[in-house]
Formats: C-alpha cells, sequence, structure tokens
C-alpha cells in the first residue's frame, strides 16, 4: 500500500508538471511572482520569530504588502486566463491596469503604515 | 493770639488732608553720619582718583565739621596746582580744582588766576552745551570770590543768561544741548546754578523779565515734585538715560542746590509752597546713613544749601526717645533742630493730640503746650497725660514760631506725627487651672501664682476637660489683649501641642475638651507639661511659665491611626541633608544584534533574484514593446510613471509626510493615468487586431 501511494504521488506530480508546462508563459510569469512575494513574507515571519515583534506595525505591514500583493497577482491572474470563461470580455490590459492601480494604493498604505 | 488760632484751624485742616499718611521720624545730622563719613572717603594711597571726588570729600567733611587731614590736604593741593596751571586741562577738572581751591585755600600765585580766568572767559562765549556753561561760569564765580576781584565780570551776562535761558523747556526742565531733545531734571538744578553764577558776575542788572521767567520755570519744575506717604517730597527723572541714571536722591540735591543759590542772588521771594521745602528736607534726612559715598555727598551738600537758604528754612521736630515708661514715669521730650542740627529759632511746641493706632477717635489729651528748658534746649512735658494707658499711639505736635516774620523764612510743616510705644506693667491675676468632668462640674480646681516658682499636677482621662483662666488689666484698670497668649503641652516624647487662649475683655479663658483632641494628641498618654506664654510689646512683664504636669489619660490607638511626627533629637538636624532621589529612567527596547539583522536584510532579497532567474529561464523578452515612436514614447513614460510613483513612496517613507506625498501623488497619479491609458489602449487595440485577423 506504501508502494502504491508513493507511486501514485510520484505520477500525480508528473502530471501536474507536465500540465503545469502547457500554461501559457504569461500566466506563468504571474505564478513566479506570487512565489517571489509568498517567499518574502516567509522569510519575514521567520525573522520575527527570532527577534521578537517590538516595531509591530512595521512587521505588519511588510507581511501585509506580500500577501497583498501576492493577491492582487492571483486576481490579474484568474481575469487574463483565456480558459475562464467569466472574465472572457475583458481585456487582459484592462485587468493589468487594474493590478497596476491597486498595487499602487496598496503600497502607499503600506508605506504610510511602515513607521 | 487770633493769628495762632486761624493758623491752628489752617492746620487742622491741613492735618485732615494729610490723616492717613504714615508718621515717620526724621533725624537730623548725627555723629554716625561723621564716622561713616570718614569710613567712605578714605583715599587710596593718600589721594582721590579725581579732583571732583576730592571735592566732594572734603566737601563732606566741611559741613560734617570733620577736621581735614593734612595729608588729604597736601596731596589735593598738589593735584590742584598741577591742573590750574597746565594749559591742557579739561574743563571739568579746572572747575573741581578751584572747588577744591575754595574749600583748602591753597596757594595759588596771582598769574595762574590770570590764566585760568582767560581760558575760562574764552570757554564762556564760545559754549553751547549746558555743561559747558556751568563749569565755566561757576569756575569764575569761585575765582572771583577767593581772589576777592571786584572787577571780574562777563563780557556779556544777559547774552550768556539768555543762551542758558535758552535750553529751557516749558515744564521747568532743562536740556543739555540744543541738539539732544531729551530734558532732566538734574540739568535743571545745573542750569539754575549757573544762572546765579551768571547773575553775580555781570556788571549791571539782568533784565528783570529774564529773572522772573526763570523763577516761572522754578515753579513749573515744583509741580513735577512727587512724594512719599510721610510726607517727604522728591524729584525724579522720568526717563532712564543710557549713560548715567540719576537717581533721586543726586536729582533732588541738585535742584536744591541750584534752588537754593539762585534764591540767593535774587531779590523777591520765590513764592514756594514751604511745606514742599520741609518735604525735601524729609526726603534727604528720611535716606537716613546712606552707604555710598557720592549719596552721602549730595546729602550732606545739600542740606547744608538747606540750612540757611533765602526761600525757607525747614525746621526739623523730634523725639529721642520714643518707647516711654509707665513705670519709670517717663516723660514727654521733644527737640526742634534746623537739619544739621543746630538750634532753631524761638517757638513753641504744642501736643496737639495722642490717637491709638490704627484708629482716628477723638484725641485722648486737650491741646498742650511743652515747657521749653533753655539749658538743654529741650521741649518736655511735665508728665505724660493720665489718660494713656499701655499701647501704641500717635502723637501730634505742632510748632509754632513766636516771631510772625519768621514764619516766611522758615517751614514748620504743621502737624507733625511722631509713633510713640508707652509700655508698662499688666496685672496677672485670678489665675486657675482645673480638670471639668463633662457634667459633673470641676474635679479638681488649682489655682495658679503666675509670679512664683510652684508648679501643679493634674490628672486626667480623655472624657474630661481642662480649664485654664485668668485676668489682665493695665494699671489705669482697663483691659488689655496682649499680641501672644498661649498654652503649650509638651509630651515626655517632646511631641508639642499649642493652643490660643481666647479673651473677653479682661477674662481670658481656654477649655480644652480632650474627647475631641485624642487624634490630635496621636493617642500618646503621659505626662504632660503645661506652659503658658502671655507677650506683647508693650508689655514690660511679659512671661513664659511652666505651670506644672498634666497626667493625661488616653485610649489605645486603632491600627490606622497617624503617627506623630518624628521628634529630631538635635534641632540642626532638621536642615541637614535629605536623602539623594534616584531617577528611574524607560529602558529602552532590546534591539536584535546588526549582524542579525544585515543577515536577514540579505536574505530578503533572495526571493527577487531568484524572481529575476525565474523569468530569464522563462525566456521573457520585450517584443511586444511597440515600435513605431508615439506609442514607444508612451510606453516609456508608463514605465518612468511607475518608476516615480515607486520613488515617490520612497521619499515618503524617508522624509514627507502624508500630505506633500498626496499632493505629488496626485499629479503624478494623474500623468500615469493618462500615459497608461494611451498605451494600454493602443495594446488592446492590436492584440484585438490579431484576434479578428
Amino acid at each position: 500500500m506504501g508502494r502504491a501511494t508513493s507511486k501514485d504521488a510520484q505520477a500525480l506530480i508528473h502530471s501536474l508538471r507536465s500540465a503545469y508546462a502547457a500554461t501559457p508563459s504569461s500566466l506563468k510569469i504571474i505564478d513566479l511572482y506570487v512565489g517571489f512575494a509568498v517567499f518574502s513574507a516567509i522569510i519575514q515571519v521567520v525573522y520575527m520569530a527570532i527577534v521578537g515583534s517590538f516595531p509591530f506595525n512595521s512587521f505588519l505591514s511588510g507581511v501585509l504588502s506580500c500577501i497583498g500583493t501576492a493577491v492582487l497577482a492571483v486576481c490579474l491572474r484568474i481575469q487574463v486566463n483565456k480558459e475562464n470563461k467569466e472574465f472572457k470580455d475583458l481585456p487582459s490590459e484592462h485587468a493589468f491596469a487594474d493590478f497596476v492601480l491597486c498595487n499602487l494604493v496598496l503600497h502607499l498604505v503600506i508605506m504610510n503604515f511602515l513607521g | 493770639m487770633a493769628r495762632s488760632l486761624e493758623g491752628f484751624l489752617v492746620l487742622i485742616v491741613a492735618a485732615l488732608i494729610y490723616s492717613s499718611a504714615v508718621a515717620s521720624v526724621f533725624q537730623p545730622i548725627s555723629d554716625s553720619h561723621r564716622s561713616v563719613a570718614l569710613e567712605l572717603f578714605t583715599p587710596l594711597e593718600g589721594s582721590f582718583s579725581s579732583l571732583a571726588e576730592t571735592y566732594e570729600a572734603l566737601r563732606t567733611f566741611e559741613v560734617l565739621g570733620i577736621d581735614k587731614k593734612t595729608d588729604i590736604n597736601t596731596a589735593a593741593c598738589q593735584s590742584v596746582l598741577e591742573t590750574l596751571g597746565s594749559s591742557s586741562s579739561a574743563l571739568k577738572d579746572l572747575f573741581y580744582a578751584l572747588k577744591v581751591n575754595g574749600i583748602l585755600k591753597c596757594e595759588i600765585k596771582k598769574d595762574v588766576f590770570e590764566g585760568v580766568t582767560s581760558r575760562l572767559q574764552a570757554t564762556v562765549s564760545s559754549a553751547g552745551a549746558l555743561l559747558d556753561f556751568y563749569y565755566s561760569v561757576g569756575g569764575l564765580v569761585i575765582i572771583k570770590d577767593q581772589t576777592s576781584k571786584d572787577d571780574l565780570y562777563l563780557a556779556d551776562a544777559e547774552g550768556v543768561f539768555g543762551s542758558i535761558k535758552a535750553l529751557s523747556q516749558s515744564d521747568g526742565r532743562w536740556r543739555y544741548n540744543s541738539n539732544n531733545p531729551e530734558s532732566s531734571t538734574f540739568a535743571a538744578g545745573l542750569a539754575l546754578e549757573a544762572l546765579a553764577a551768571v547773575v553775580s558776575l555781570s556788571s549791571s542788572e539782568i533784565d528783570q523779565s529774564l529773572i522772573g521767567a526763570t523763577k516761572n520755570d522754578i515753579l513749573k519744575l515744583f509741580d513735577s515734585i512727587e512724594k512719599y506717604d510721610d510726607g517727604a517730597f522728591y524729584f525724579d527723572e522720568k526717563l532712564v538715560d543710557a549713560h548715567e541714571h540719576q537717581g533721586p536722591l543726586s536729582t533732588t540735591s541738585s535742584v536744591v542746590r541750584g534752588l537754593t543759590v539762585f534764591a540767593a542772588v535774587t531779590s523777591g521771594s520765590l513764592n514756594l509752597p514751604s511745606a514742599k521745602i520741609l518735604g525735601l528736607a524729609r526726603f534727604l534726612l528720611g535716606i537716613g546713613i546712606p552707604g555710598d559715598a557720592k549719596d552721602l555727598f549730595n546729602q550732606v551738600d545739600s542740606l547744608a544749601s538747606l540750612e540757611s537758604n533765602s526761600v525757607s528754612i525747614p525746621l526739623i521736630l523730634l523725639l529721642p526717645a520714643t518707647v516711654l515708661s509707665l513705670t519709670k514715669k517717663d516723660s514727654v521730650k521733644v527737640k526742634v533742630n534746623t537739619v544739621l542740627g543746630s538750634n532753631a529759632p524761638p517757638l513753641t511746641v504744642k501736643l496737639v493730640g495722642v490717637f491709638r493706632s490704627g484708629s482716628k477717635d477723638t484725641s485722648l489729651v486737650e491741646g498742650q503746650e511743652l515747657k521749653f528748658n533753655p539749658e538743654s534746649a529741650v521741649y518736655a512735658l511735665d508728665a505724660l497725660p493720665k489718660s494713656v494707658d499701655v499701647g501704641k499711639y500717635t502723637f501730634v505736635f505742632e510748632m509754632v514760631l513766636h516771631d510772625p516774620d519768621h514764619s516766611y523764612l522758615y517751614a514748620t510743616g504743621g502737624q507733625t506725627q511722631i509713633p510713640i510705644f508707652v509700655t508698662g506693667l499688666v496685672k496677672v491675676d485670678s489665675a486657675e487651672i482645673a480638670v471639668l468632668d463633662s457634667d459633673l462640674g470641676s474635679t479638681e480646681t488649682k489655682k495658679i501664682d503666675l509670679t512664683g516658682e510652684n508648679t501643679v499636677s493634674l490628672s486626667a482621662n480623655h472624657l474630661q476637660k481642662l480649664r485654664l483662666s485668668f485676668q489682665l488689666s493695665t494699671s489705669l484698670g482697663h483691659a488689655f489683649k496682649p499680641h501672644q497668649a498661649i498654652l503649650k503641652l509638651t509630651h515626655e516624647s517632646k511631641v508639642e501641642h499649642s493652643f490660643v487662649v481666647g479673651s473677653s475683655g479682661k477674662h481670658f479663658e481656654i477649655n480644652l475638651d480632650f474627647l475631641g483632641l485624642v487624634e490630635k494628641f496621636f493617642y500618646l498618654s503621659g505626662k504632660y507639661n503645661v506652659q503658658l506664654t502671655v507677650g506683647d510689646a508693650v508689655m514690660e512683664n511679659s512671661f513664659l511659665k511652666a505651670i506644672g504636669h498634666l497626667d493625661l489619660d488616653l485610649p489605645e490607638p486603632p491600627e490606622k491611626a497617624a503617627q506623630p511626627p518624628p521628634q529630631l533629637l538635635d534641632q540642626k538636624l532638621r536642615y541637614g541633608p535629605k536623602a539623594e532621589i534616584t531617577h528611574i529612567f524607560r529602558v529602552p527596547e532590546k534591539l536584535p544584534p546588526k549582524e542579525l539583522s544585515h543577515a536577514f536584510l540579505g536574505l530578503t532579497l533572495l526571493p527577487l533574484l531568484g524572481f529575476l532567474i525565474g523569468l530569464l529561464h522563462l525566456g521573457v523578452n520585450l517584443k511586444n514593446f511597440p515600435s513605431s515612436s508615439v506609442p514607444a514614447m508612451f510606453a516609456v513614460l508608463f514605465h518612468l510613471g511607475i518608476a516615480a510613483v515607486l520613488l515617490l513612496y520612497a521619499l515618503f517613507w524617508l522624509k514627507w509626510d502624508l500630505f506633500t506625498t498626496l499632493k505629488a501623488l496626485g499629479f503624478l497619479g494623474a500623468f500615469l493615468m493618462f500615459v497608461g491609458h494611451r498605451i494600454l489602449s493602443h495594446l488592446a487595440s492590436i492584440s484585438s487586431k490579431l484576434k479578428s485577423a
């Protein structure tokens, strides 16, 4: 049973990888960006875990900026994905403009909260 | 008789006007002035630093009658000879040298005087400033007196008079020169002296209108006189000058000098009220003994001017003793002198009234005359009036001159008020102390002898009361309220409690209810010393008597009772240093070590690197970048705009505040919107064309 599950897991991963290779490169860029953001957030959390949360507002703004931008990138990915029937009529440039605008507002708030 | 009666009535009215005045005592010049003068005017190394100071010292000694010291005199004469002989001496030095010579009468040769005279005459004709006139004309007058040169005259005396007069102001003050608009009362005094000197130096009569105008100036100057409540009048400068500010003493003495000198050389009276002249004398005497050499000189010199002046000579009434004892049967003695202490003209001193201090009720005595003793020059009453008891009084005296013409020459000032203390023995009797029960009456009443040495001992508990009573009466039988009537209880542990003994009329009584005082006494039971203090300034037999002991039984203190204050063993420890206070500051936050922070900073940049490497791996390219110029420009501007906004955020974090940021962001945002719209719509149109195609 164990061997079967590990073989299944391997097969699952393999199929995922091949399916992923088929995604358009613009979506891959967005995925990479999300990964970068999340990774930054994780590093900040680890730092806080080590040294304590003294300027708590700084920690919050750092982490929330990463998480926020990741969320906005995910929204962009949803809207740009051609396979998504809901957003068929929305031009991707429109979605991109929304992404840029929301990011700028998010970062203004983050900078104010950074202290 | 009628004259003195109506004068008396006028003076009553004057007294009513001055009724709120505070009485003061003005002493004429005495030996203490002489000793202080010798102390203050001690020159360094045998000679003074300037001729002006030498003159001040010598004039003070002359007025006070101190014998001149030969070493000062020789040094001074030396200095005088040098100054007068040199042709380059300053005008001020020449003036003071001549003044010093006037006192010392050094041996000066005639040709020296001739040289100085010609120099001063030249200065007079070319002078413009007040001080130049003052020194030159003043010097010439001194030379005229000393060498008794009757033919020394000013060339154009009326012209000089007019030039000095031209510097006067409409309020009676004088300017120092025609350029300076500031006028000063001190300068007025100098100007009057200078004008008097001009009058003595003129060969013919000066025009009476000029003299009359100067007299008017003096009257106007006296309008600006100021006064204190005790009847002293003085002059003061209104504005504070940049260089020396002349205080009230030097200003007043300058005016007094100028006034008396001018009145001496002009005929006719000045019509100045004698009360003001007396007030000036009171001001000068009221200073007492000044501690400064220049102040002493000013005081003494102006008093000498007032001593025998032709305006009005002030007469000072004073009592050598202002504390009179009833037991010793002291009597009221009064002396009347001039300001420098010489005898007064024949006059009568009347005691107009005696009033209790603080109340202006009717006088306690009728008006009486004091008897004059010619040998000791003292006016005395035989005995104190009978109705005068112990206490503080104000005696009101009045001087009446025998010769009616003298009233124009002397200033007596109407009524003079002198505060007098009358002391005497106060009888203390019927002193009793008792311990009372609340309803049963006294358990033990003991008589105390407050004059003897016996002590009583009592005992009480907290339910009882202590009563102390006694009677005070003066020798005339009136009630007497002393300044202090205090009962003090002291515990064995040195804790003290004081109570004021209340009174009604002659009877003094205090009731201590221990039930209410238990907390105040800190629940301390035990032996208490009882002490009574009765005292006053006019009571000759004030006493502090230890009456005896009281054994007081108080209940046990509850848990939260106040503790008695710690009694210091040594009184000196009360003022010793206190414990030092250490301040606790907020401990700063613990920050992580710098290396750790830097390491994580580097670590945070890792994902960015990973992102860029990943992008390269994916094969990103700029193929979709528009090639034609206009869209390319917009594309570039779009990216630059985003970069600019990010830079704006960085600046916001570093130094700007939200409002400046928002302002800048508004502009940049609008620009970015416009550019972004253009490029993105361009890209959208391209991709839709591709789709449709």
